[in-house]
C-alpha cells in the first residue's frame, strides 16, 4: 500500500499547425499533428510513507506530472502503478455551487472523489469540525469568505486517510492558522504511513514535510535526492537564470523593472557572491560570505564611496552599509582604473529565503549628492536553511537559551506561570534561586 | 495507433463506484433550477403544465384543427402533446450531451472521475424531466376521460430506444464538440428544423408523397408515431416499425462510443 512506480512516464500534447489538421487526421489524411513534449521519461520509485516533493520553475512539468499520476490525463508513454487509494488535492473546491449549501457542497465534494453519501453522512461531523465554519455550514457558498471555501473544501478532501496523497500548491491559501492546521493534518497523514506527493514553491515547507525532492526542469526529471541537495541545485539554477535574466534587461536599457541610474564616472561591471571563494546564488544560513563588486572609472573621481543594500523579496530594506561608514573609502581614483570591492560578511545571519542586493558608487555618505551609479538588485541570491535552521524572519540571530531552576529550602516555586503565560504574582521570599519555572518558555517558539 | 477496445473492463464497474455523484448530480440538476425561488417544485411543474393548456387550450380547442379519422374533440390535443413529449426527451438529451464533456471541463481536468458518468448523469437528468411531463400528461388524460390503457407500457422499449439514439448521437457530437465547438452551435439549429421534419405538429398522412418519402429517412418520425399511436388510440403500432430506429441507434451508439473511446484520452488535453 501507498507505493507509487513510475516507469518511463511521458505527456506530449498534440499541436495542430492548422485547425482543420485534426479533421483531416480523423477521415484519414495522415497525421497533421506535432507533437510538444512536457514531460519526458520520468521514472522513478516511491517506497510507502515516503514524502517527496516535486519543485521545478514555472512550465517544468509539475502539474502534469501530479496531473498523470492523479488520473485526469493520460500519459503519452510509460505508465505508472500506484498501490491503493489516491486522493489527488489538484484544485481545492471542485463541483462547489455558490447557491448551494455548505453541507450539500460538502456531499457533492464528496461524491466527486468517489465517496458514497452514505459514507459522507457519517464522516459529516468530523468535516463540520475540521473546517470551523460553524453555523456557515447550512448557509449557501456564496455568503461564504474565499477562506471558508477553502476550508470546508479541505476539510471534506481529506477526511479519510488515503494511501497516496497528491498536493499541488493547494495549501498556500487559506489564513496562516488554516494554514497550519492543514498542514498538521499533512503531517500526521505522513506520520501514520501516508505517501506524499506534492508540488511546492516553499522550500520550508519541502524541508520540513519531505525526506526526498526532485527537481524537474523542462520536463526532465533533474534531481531525485535529500530536499537539502535538490534544493541548493535548484535554487543554483534559478538564480542563474535570474541573473542572467536582468543582465539581459540592462543591456536592454529596459529600466522599466530594473533601475540603473548615475553620472557614470564611475561604473559596476558586476556584482558577485562568493562562498569560500567560488561564485554562488544559494548560500546557507549563517555562511560566511563575500560581495564583490567590480567598477571601472571613467574618469577620475576625488573620492569614490562603494555602498551595498540587501533586501528581502518583498523590497524591504534588511542590511545596507558603505564604505563611507566603514572608514575605507577610497580617494583619488584614476580614469581608466579597475577595481574590485570586497564586503566580507564573517557570517550570513539571513533568515531563509530570496534576497537581493543593490549596489551603489558615489561620494561622501550617501547617494544623494554625487551619485555615480546606482544599480538596482544587480544581484539575486537565495538564503537556505543553515546549521541553525528553524528560525522564523529576514534575519538569523545567534542565540543562546539556558534553563534556570529556582526553588527555595522547601521546594515551593517562588515565579509561577497561568497557563496562557502570563506570570502570577506569588509572595516571594526567595534569596535562592534554584528552583523550578512551571511554564518554561523558549526564544525560539515557532507557535507564536 | 494501437486498437482500442470498445469496451474496457471496468468503465461500468468505475461508474458504479461514481454513484454517489451521479446521483447527486442528477439531483443537483434538478433542485438548482429552482434554487431560490419560493415555489420551488412548482415551476417544474407549472411549466410542461403550460404548455400543455397552451396545446389544448389555445391550438385544439380555440383554433379546432381536425385530425382525419378522429372524433374526439380532445384528439388533436393528445396528438400533438404524446409526440411534443417523446421529442422533448429526445433534444433535451441531445442538446445536453453535445455539451456535456466542455461544461465539465473543470471537473475532467481537476477530477479523476470516469468520464462516462457524465453522460449517465444526463441521462437521469432528462429522464427525470420526462416523469415530470408524463405524470401531468397522463393527470391530463385521465381528466379528460381518455385513461390510457394497457397498450401505453409499449412505450417503455421505445423510452429506451429515444435514450440510446440520443446518447448515442450526443456522446459522438459531444466528443467532436470538444475539439470543434461548432458543433454545439450548430446541434440547436439542426433540432429545430428536424422538429418541423417530424410529424409532431401535423399529421404524417398530411405530407405530399415525394415529401414523405423523403422523410421515411427520419428515424425519429416512427419513434414520434409510435407514441401518438399508443396514446390517441389506445393501440400497439407494429413493432417493425421500429426495427429502422432501432438500427439507426445501434448505429450511432456504436459510433459514439467508437469516437469517445478514440478520444477520450484526448479530451482533457485540448479541455
Amino acid at each position: 500500500m501507498g507505493y507509487l512506480r513510475v516507469r518511463n512516464l511521458g505527456k506530449a500534447y498534440k499541436r495542430y499547425p492548422h485547425k482543420w489538421g485534426r479533421l483531416a487526421e480523423w477521415v484519414g489524411l495522415g497525421v497533421r499533428h506535432e507533437l510538444n513534449w512536457v514531460l519526458r521519461d520520468v521514472s522513478f520509485d516511491v517506497a510507502p510513507g515516503e514524502a517527496v516533493a516535486v519543485v521545478g520553475s514555472n512550465g517544468a512539468g509539475k502539474s502534469t506530472l501530479l496531473k498523470l499520476v492523479s488520473g485526469t490525463i493520460r500519459p503519452t508513454t510509460g505508465g505508472f502503478e500506484a498501490g491503493g487509494r489516491i486522493a489527488a488535492l489538484l484544485e481545492l473546491g471542485i463541483g462547489f455551487h455558490p447557491a448551494f449549501t455548505g453541507r450539500q457542497n460538502a456531499f457533492m465534494a464528496g461524491n466527486i472523489l468517489g465517496l458514497p453519501s452514505q459514507q459522507i453522512a457519517t464522516l459529516m461531523g468530523e468535516i463540520e469540525a475540521f473546517a470551523e465554519i460553524g453555523e456557515y455550514i447550512d448557509q449557501p457558498v456564496r455568503t461564504y469568505s474565499s477562506g471558508m471555501q477553502v476550508r470546508l473544501a479541505f476539510s471534506v478532501a481529506t477526511v479519510l486517510r488515503p494511501d497516496i496523497l497528491i498536493v499541488d500548491e493547494a495549501l498556500s491559501v487559506g489564513d496562516a492558522y488554516f494554514q497550519h492546521k492543514s498542514f498538521d493534518r499533512i503531517r500526521r497523514f505522513r506520520d501514520q504511513g501516508t505517501t506524499l506527493f506534492f508540488v511546492s514553491h516553499d522550500t520550508g515547507s519541502v524541508k520540513t514535510l519531505c525526506n526526498r525532492a526532485m527537481l524537474l526542469d523542462q520536463g526532465v526529471l533533474l534531481r531525485d535526492g535529500s530536499p537539502d541537495a535538490v534544493l541548493d541545485y535548484y535554487n543554483g539554477l534559478i538564480a542563474v537564470q535570474r541573473a542572467e535574466y536582468e543582465i539581459r534587461q540592462v543591456e536592454g536599457d529596459s529600466g522599466r523593472t530594473v533601475t540603473r541610474s548615475g553620472s557614470a564616472e564611475v561604473t559596476i561591471t558586476s556584482a558577485d557572491l562568493l562562498c569560500e571563494g567560488i561564485s554562488t546564488r544559494a548560500v546557507r544560513s549563517g555562511q560566511p560570505v563575500v560581495i564583490r563588486i567590480h567598477l571601472r572609472a571613467h574618469e577620475p573621481v576625488a573620492e569614490l564611496t562603494v555602498g551595498i543594500l540587501i533586501r528581502d523579496r518583498l523590497g524591504n530594506d534588511v542590511f545596507g552599509i558603505n564604505t563611507f561608514h566603514l572608514d575605507a573609502s577610497s580617494s583619488n581614483v584614476a580614469a581608466g582604473e579597475a577595481m574590485a570591492v570586497d564586503f566580507a560578511f564573517a557570517e550570513l545571519n539571513l533568515g531563509v529565503g530570496s534576497y537581493s542586493v543593490s549596489t551603489a558608487l558615489h561620494s561622501g555618505d550617501t547617494h544623494l549628492a554625487l551619485n555615480y551609479d546606482w544599480w538596482d538588485r544587480s544581484l539575486v541570491f537565495q538564503v537556505v536553511p543553515g546549521a541553525r535552521s528553524g528560525s522564523i524572519g529576514v534575519c538569523s540571530l545567534p542565540v543562546t537559551v539556558e534553563w534556570r531552576r529556582h526553588t527555595i529550602g522547601n521546594g515551593s516555586p517562588i515565579a509561577a506561570y497561568s497557563a496562557d503565560g502570563a506570570r502570577l504574582d506569588l509572595p516571594s521570599s526567595a534569596n535562592e534561586p534554584d528552583g523550578m519555572v512551571a511554564k518554561p518558555r523558549t526564544a525560539a517558539n515557532r507557535d507564536l | 495507433m494501437a486498437s482500442i477496445p470498445l469496451f474496457r473492463r471496468g468503465m461500468l464497474r468505475e461508474c458504479w463506484e461514481f454513484r454517489g455523484f451521479i446521483l447527486s448530480s442528477v439531483k443537483r440538476d434538478f433542485v438548482s433550477r429552482y434554487l431560490g425561488t419560493q415555489l420551488g417544485f412548482f415551476w417544474a411543474v407549472a411549466q410542461p403544465l403550460a404548455m400543455i393548456v397552451i396545446y389544448t387550450l389555445v391550438l385544439a380547442q380555440i383554433m379546432k384543427p381536425t385530425l382525419p379519422g378522429h372524433q374526439s374533440r380532445f384528439a388533436y390535443s393528445i396528438y400533438l402533446c404524446a409526440g411534443i413529449l417523446t421529442w422533448q426527451l429526445f433534444s433535451d438529451l441531445l442538446n445536453r450531451s453535445v455539451g456535456v464533456f466542455v461544461h465539465n471541463a473543470n471537473l475532467l481536468k481537476k477530477v479523476n472521475l470516469p468520464k462516462l458518468a457524465l453522460p449517465i448523469v444526463v441521462t437521469l437528468s432528462a429522464l427525470s424531466n420526462f416523469a415530470v411531463i408524463t405524470v401531468l400528461f397522463i393527470g391530463f388524460l385521465l381528466a379528460i376521460g381518455e385513461a390510457p390503457g394497457s397498450s401505453s407500457l409499449a412505450l417503455i422499449p421505445v423510452l429506451v430506444l429515444v435514450v440510446a439514439f440520443a446518447i448515442g448521437l450526443g456522446v459522438l457530437l459531444g466528443t467532436i464538440n470538444v475539439f470543434y465547438r461548432d458543433v454545439e452551435q450548430s446541434t440547436s439549429m439542426l433540432l429545430q428544423f428536424w422538429f418541423w421534419l417530424t410529424p409532431i405538429v401535423y399529421p404524417g398522412r398530411a405530407l405530399p408523397d415525394f415529401l414523405a418519402s423523403m422523410l421515411a429517412w427520419n428515424p425519429m418520425w416512427p419513434i414520434v408515431n409510435f407514441a401518438q399511436t399508443i396514446f390517441l388510440e389506445d393501440r400497439v403500432p407494429a413493432w417493425s416499425s421500429l426495427i429502422y430506429p432501432t438500427c439507426v441507434a445501434i448505429t450511432f451508439l456504436l459510433l459514439g462510443l467508437f469516437a469517445f473511446r478514440k478520444l477520450s484520452g484526448e479530451i482533457v488535453d485540448e479541455l
